[in-house]
């Protein structure tokens, strides 16, 4: 099964080769991992020309504030035509965690990207409204990072 | 057809009754709740409504949507910060006589989720009355919530209830007397002040429906 | 018609024509027809919804933070509370996810038992959805009726697990008990039950004049616009796209059951409620299915590392003591890598993405819940409707509110 997307990996790389930095496969998944200035553009091509036209998620992931890059972005995408799900990966580093948004190629990556804001602080250029989505308008810091402790900082008081 | 070939014939026209009685049995057998289902707690309270444990035999027998209708607040499910001002308004808009159960182990003390999001405990928020454990607690335990709640509404007095202004409400809910986290600096600052004002900050709204009379 | 009013305070304003100016109304986090703490902002012109906007957030519990400090076993409960109407879906997303990264091969008899228990918990997540949908349209009988059936359901679920609603029933591996005796007579007695039940429904609901005129071409979204949204489940079915990943991407065993997938071409409320309706027939048939191929064998996968032993093989075996202690102590390492598993929940693809670092703990675990993408299509779909439309269409498209704010 997976010599089919393995084939879409080719053809990624026939378009524009430095699009496909790191291909890796494991259990019946592949994951090609984007440089982030490409990534709409490996995302226009698969939407369009291989018929990925869902994007069935969008999460961001934190490798530890020790790690260098720190931020992954991982998009599933699935085809409703063939159902072959495909991963592709970007990452980011701590001082400059921007990326172009894909808000243009799939509508439903606004919410996603949001989430991935609100809990992570990835700042999605292009996005037509990045503000918190899940924690308070006025919560400080982000709380799916590593150095955020899971208690929080303080406990609730009303006053 | 019963009482009244039986009692009612040996009875006088007129009947002497205490008052706190009467207004008691009253307010007990018609608990109107207010709807603040949350989470899976809210789904175990429409099992209790529903027709197989029917919550309506014990008086309750409409979830008002408005809480200027509702007499008690059942908080089942787990309180978010971003809810808990939300809750707090709820309360404040019901008017009294009100009472407040807290359903599941998430609304008494936070529950599974002791961490960042959930309020450890709804009574960090508003005064509680009865508390039931579970999660979510079966709804035969809500039924018997429910007339525990009874119970207690019999022992109090009507002039234990008085409409308090807001702000006064509100001030007499101490924050973090239970402690949640490893010696933070909020928590020595407020043990610090309740140790100074004992008097003016009890831990729950005191004594209206605490204090047994001794009649 | 001039309003003549006097001694008007100063910070009211009169409107000579107050259809003229757009309204905000806060459909706030405690209402009885939001389906939990949602909150809406409608723009609105008089009773004309221009603009939606969902605010969520009031539920979040941080469980994705939750998990990266428990251990895989101790994140099952934890799966339970997400979407709280289908918990045997989060349960099974969660498990099956773990055992990808394992590599596990779980035994024939616990995969039976794993498609039984969903389907019943499919059809109990629809009575809910039937039954709360038709109470904000106004059917209050309904409600009742609906919930009869999902009590029947929950005895079942909970003599196999202990929890009615809260069963956390698989495990890593397998299942965590095997199915009690009479499971099988008491699940025939439903199913004996139910088709009469559903005629009920169809009878109240279906052939309501009523309810046809209140759901008919309100909420239109169209296949297109759906999957560029990201729909998924009854509510992208009811727009006409066949898509169901029990068929596209099955697991479990499913692809050997014989079962249809019910697709409506409309894509208004009508549409999405004929799809959930016509599923409760086909998870009945799985049902059937499933208890016919049950047979005796084991439930667990043969992992002593992963799997719990028995509690006799416990008591008798000193390696199976020692394993006990160190799974339920230490937790078992699961090798490092990341995996996407993507499920049919009874609201759509709940896919969890799981990543690992090699050690007891799971370094990332994401959820992908149905409710969080249909949700965010409302504002499509309310466009023009009104506000008493915009409730029958939240209705329509079941969200849990667990789900959207994990």
């Amino acid at each position: 099964m997976t010599e089919k997307l393995h084939e879409f990996v080719e053809k990624l790389k026939a378009e524009n080769a430095s699009w496909v930095t790191d291909v890796n496969e494991a259990h019946g998944e592949v994951t090609v991992t984007v440089p982030r200035e490409s990534i709409v553009d490996v995302c226009w091509v698969l939407k369009t020309k291989h018929g990925f036209d869902m994007l069935a998620d969008l999460c961001g992931g934190d490798r530890g504030p020790e790690e260098e890059p720190r931020f992954e972005i991982n998009y599933h995408v699935f085809s409703t035509k063939h159902y072959n799900r495909l991963r592709l990966k970007v990452l980011l580093s701590e001082d400059d965690p921007k990326v172009t948004t894909v808000t243009t190629v799939w509508k439903t990556a606004n919410w996603h990207e949001r989430e991935t804001y609100d809990l992570f602080g990835v700042i999605f250029d292009g996005h037509p409204d990045l503000r918190r989505i899940l924690l308070p308008s006025d919560f400080d810091g982000h709380a799916l990072r590593k150095d955020y402790p899971l208690r929080g900082y303080e406990p609730y008081s009303m006053n | 057809m019963g009482l009244e070939n039986t009692l009612f014939e040996s009875l006088p026209d007129v009947v002497t009754v205490k008052l706190d009685a009467v207004v008691n049995w009253a307010r007990k057998s018609s608990l109107w709740p207010a709807t603040f289902g949350l989470a899976c707690c809210a789904i175990e309270m429409m099992n209790t409504v529903s027709a197989r444990n029917d919550l309506s035999r014990f008086g309750a027998e409409t979830f008002r949507a408005s809480p200027r209708q509702a007499d008690v607040m059942i908080v089942s499910g787990r309180v978010s910060r971003k809810m808990a001002p939300v809750l707090r308004r709820i309360y404040d808009q019901m008017p009294e006589p009100k009472w407040v159960i807290s359903m599941g182990a998430c609304a008494t003390s936070g529950g599974v989720f002791d961490n960042y999001a959930i309020v450890q405990g709804v009574d960090k928020v508003v005064p509680v009355d009865v508390y039931v454990p579970g999660c979510p607690p079966r709804p035969e335990m809500l039924v018997h919530a429910i007339t525990m709640l009874q119970e207690k509404i019999m022992k109090e007095s009507v002039k234990d209830r008085r409409d308090t202004f807001e702000p006064e409400s509100r001030l007499s809910i101490v924050p973090g007397t239970l402690p949640v986290t490893e010696g933070t600096a909020l928590e020595r600052e407020t043990e610090v002040e309740v140790a100074q004002n004992e008097v003016s900050r009890p831990y729950t709204i005191p004594s209206r429906h605490e204090r047994r009379r001794s009649s | 018609m001039s309003t003549v009013v006097e001694n008007i305070p100063g910070q009211y304003e009169v409107l000579d024509h107050p259809l003229d100016s757009e309204m905000t109304l806060s459909m706030g986090p405690q209402h009885p027809s939001t389906h939990g703490v949602l909150r809406l902002d409608l723009r609105m012109d008089g009773e004309l919804v221009i603009k939606t906007i969902p605010d969520i957030g009031y539920l979040h519990t941080g469980m994705e933070k939750l998990f990266e400090y428990k251990k895989y076993q101790q994140g099952i409960v934890i799966t339970d509370r997400m979407d709280y109407l289908n918990p045997l879906g989060n349960n099974l997303a969660y498990v099956m996810a773990a055992e990808k990264l394992l590599d596990l091969e779980i035994p024939e008899r616990a995969q039976v038992i794993r498609v039984l228990m969903c389907e019943l918990q499919r059809i109990a997540s629809h009575m809910v959805w039937l039954g709360t949908h038709a109470l904000d349209i106004g059917a209050m009988s309904v409600f009742f009726y609906c919930f009869r059936q999902r009590e029947k359901i929950m005895n079942l679920i909970e003599s196999a697990s202990g929890g009615r609603m809260t069963p956390s029933y698989f495990r890593i591996g397998g299942l965590m008990m095997d199915l009690p005796a009479g499971f099988e007579r008491r699940c025939n007695q439903f199913l004996a039950d139910f088709p009469e039940a559903m005629n009920t429904f169809e009878t109240l609901v279906t052939g309501n004049t009523i309810w046809q005129s209140r759901t008919q071409g309100i909420g239109v979204i169209s296949a297109e616009e759906a999957i560029d949204w990201g729909l998924t489940g009854p509510s992208l079915r009811g727009s006409g796209v066949n898509l169901d990943l029990r068929k596209a991407n099955p697991y479990c065993g499913y692809e050997t059951y014989d079962f249809d997938i019910p697709v409506e071409p409309d894509g208004d409320v009508w549409a999405r409620f004929r799809v959930r309706m016509r599923e409760c027939y086909e998870s009945y048939k799985i049902v059937r299915q499933a208890l016919d191929r049950l047979k005796p064998g084991p439930i667990k996968a043969d992992a002593p590392k992963v799997v719990l032993p028995d509690r006799d093989d416990m008591r008798k075996h000193m390696d199976s003591l020692i394993h006990h202690f160190l799974i339920v102590a230490e937790g078992f390492n699961v090798p490092a890598g990341e995996v996407y598993m993507p499920i049919e929940a009874s609201k759509g693809e709940l896919g969890v993405y799981m990543k690992s670092n090699g050690g007891p703990k799971p370094d990332r675990v994401h959820f992908r819940g149905p409710s969080f993408v249909n949700l965010s299509a409302l504002p499509v779909m309310c466009e023009g409707e009104m506000i008493a439309d915009v409730v029958a269409i939240i209705g329509s498209l079941d969200i849990v509110l667990g789900e959207i704010d994990r």
